[in-house]
């Protein structure tokens, strides 16, 4: 007989002793995981279909503008109306991503599993957002950020360069309203619903519901209201904020109100935050 | 030291519901069986000792800690198996495992290799990279287990883990948490309604009833006095029955079994005789470990009520048996 040449351990269960990280890198890691999740990354190929479509949108459109710009030397769409102009682009992203990172967690049941590790319900509740945040945020800002390389090499002096700079830095924080603003609303109505296809349609439901009080605003003969209008709904909101915040001279359409817009913007952010979290307190007491 | 001790512990819901009521119990290391019919209060406990519920009055300390003060430190080193579905059906298990791990706070490579070494112990290694949803009843809840134990927790809470199971499933999941409690040296606390499936595999028993404490104890306390040889015979019962008394036996009688304390090995010895002087034909002699359910409705309760229901849910999975 032969000897054995190799011998199977089994080395049974072993103990862990290495570090275990704390609550913080845990909401870390949760957040880099939502931020893969809203691009489907380490998902199916079915996750990834409609994001990469929207991305893809975008881009054709953000490659079609810097090319417009290089061969005519004229910008066409500033940044601010870039994010403007791609708003319902942004609410169909939400739309998708959203009930990814929150209605299927319902769902399947997962959150009971989260809520007996060490991070807390708001952590889960705020990971998740500041995901969708971002997600939106890199959609809007990536292809900017193409604009503005490809108008940094067209124009012909350096000073046109800075200023250029301004504008798309300017342009970006703009896209970071829009995330913000969107992302807030649209995770706190998939936070509400279990099924994602159901959770997608209630979204984008949400962001029109009111958009015909806002046209008959805009048609009555009185000036104020035509210039308040845009507060019934979360686009002319936005929008509102950006004609006074962000497009200088813009302001015409609002009036005076640019300051209202900015506040009626910060109160409609936090309101939706703490409805979020009080939704995750419900939800975790069951 | 003790894994969970509770002190008058009471939680009153908002709609006036009295989930527990006054529990005092003091839970200590090793495979702890949790038992009481369904609305006994068992996943109120769970949720108190995992810092989710707070309790409306009383003291709870679990692994030395306060809940209501440090969940966070308390969830990091205990293991939870919900009762319910709890899985994503468009992840590997691998992937659904790590994630998992991750969350409870181990970094990225170990929480790879863990995820792997839970799903080799749970034994699911060669299929773990095949989505959940394809999985059978039993392979989802050793993926339920497997989350819960990948992060080498020092109690792990099991509520109901035999759930929706067939007998040799049933059978295979008991004698998993076993070799946890056992060679891994991790403590488990089994949440059940069937006393007498997991009786078997628990170093200590706790049973409610309604939020109170029926009555808690080491197994090895209860079953060390009470070996029992049970005999039968295809006739003549009643004459072997009194034999056996004449012999100074305590015999008693069960139905068709007579059941004799087991003193020592003479005692073998004396039923065999009798059987063989009567000439009766002896259908069965075996000793038997008293029914931890019988145990319950023989021996001192602690509230004084009796506990028909554990009595009942015991006998009823016996006679399954």
């Amino acid at each position: 007989m032969s000897q054995p040449t190799g011998v199977i351990h089994d080395i049974g269960y072993q103990r862990y002793t290495g570090p275990r990280l704390g609550r913080r890198p845990i909401v870390g890691a949760l957040y880099v995981h939502g931020l893969r999740a809203a691009f489907g990354l380490g998902r199916s190929a079915k996750a990834k279909v409609f994001p990469w479509l929207i991305v893809g949108v975008v881009a054709v459109v953000a490659a079609v503008l810097t090319a417009l710009r290089a061969r005519t030397g004229q910008a066409l769409v500033g940044y601010a109306e870039f994010t403007e102009m791609l708003s319902m682009l942004i609410i169909f992203f939400c739309a998708v991503v959203a009930p990814e990172l929150v209605s299927r967690d319902l769902h399947n049941g997962v959150l009971p599993l989260y809520f007996a590790r060490p991070l807390r319900r708001q952590d889960y509740a705020l990971a998740r957002l500041a995901a969708l945040v971002s997600a939106t945020f890199l959609l809007l800002a990536g292809p900017m950020t193409v604009m503005f390389v490809g108008a940094a090499f067209s124009v012909d002096r350096l000073g046109a360069v800075w200023d250029e700079l301004g504008d798309y830095l300017v342009g970006l924080g703009y896209a970071a309203v829009h995330a913000v603003v969107f992302g807030v609303l649209a995770l706190l109505v998939a936070s509400l619903l279990r099924r994602r296809a159901v959770a997608a349609g209630a979204i984008v439901g949400s962001f029109l519901l009111t958009t015909p009080v806002v046209g008959v605003l805009m048609v009555l003969p009185y000036e104020r209201a035509t210039q308040l209008a845009g507060l019934a709904s979360p686009v002319t909101l936005v929008g509102g904020l950006g004609d006074w915040a962000f497009e200088p001279g813009g302001e015409a359409e609002i009036g005076g109100y640019g300051p209202l817009y900015a506040l009626t913007t910060l109160g409609f952010v936090v309101a939706g935050v703490l409805l979020l979290l009080a939704r995750y307190r419900k939800v975790a007491s069951k | 030291m003790t894994l969970i001790a509770t002190q008058s512990l009471t939680k009153t819901y908002g709609n006036g519901v009295t989930a527990l009521a006054d529990l005092t119990v003091g839970i200590e290391p090793g495979i702890v069986g949790l038992v009481g019919a369904n609305g006994a209060g068992k996943s109120t406990f769970i949720k108190i000792v995992l810092g989710l519920l707070s309790p409306t009055s009383g003291q709870v300390r679990v692994l030395g800690l306060d809940p209501t003060v440090d969940g966070n430190q308390i969830r990091a080193r205990v293991g939870y198996m919900p009762e319910h579905d709890c899985l994503p059906p468009d992840l590997s298990a691998a992937e659904f495992v790590t994630h998992m791990a991750r969350m409870s706070g181990l970094p990225k490579t170990t929480a790879r290799e863990r995820a792997s070494e839970a799903l080799r112990h749970v034994g699911l290694y060669e299929e773990r990279y095949r989505q959940i949803g394809g999985y059978s009843t039993g392979m989802k809840q050793r993926v339920k287990l497997a989350q819960a134990l990948v992060h080498d927790p020092d109690l792990l809470l099991l509520d109901e883990p035999t759930n929706g199971l067939d007998p040799a499933g049933r059978d295979a999941m008991l004698n998993l948490i076993e070799r946890i409690g056992t060679e891994f040296g991790i403590s488990v606390l089994v949440c059940s309604h069937l006393l007498g499936e997991i009786e078997r595999i628990c170093t200590a028993l706790v049973a409610i009833d309604g939020g109170r404490l029926l009555r808690a104890a080491q197994l090895s306390d209860m079953t060390a006095a009470t070996e029992v040889l049970s005999v039968e015979v295809s006739e003549g019962t009643d004459e072997l029955a009194a034999r056996l008394a004449a012999a100074n036996l305590p015999v008693r009688r069960d139905g068709r079994l007579l059941l004799v304390p087991l003193a020592d090995e003479t005692t073998y010895d004396l039923i065999l005789t009798a059987v063989a002087e009567l000439d009766l034909p002896l259908h069965r002699l075996d000793q038997r470990r008293h029914r931890v359910a019988e145990l319950f409705a023989t021996g001192p309760v602690a509230s004084g009520e009796p506990p028909a229901a554990l009595a009942g849910a015991g006998a009823t999975e016996g006679g399954i048996r």
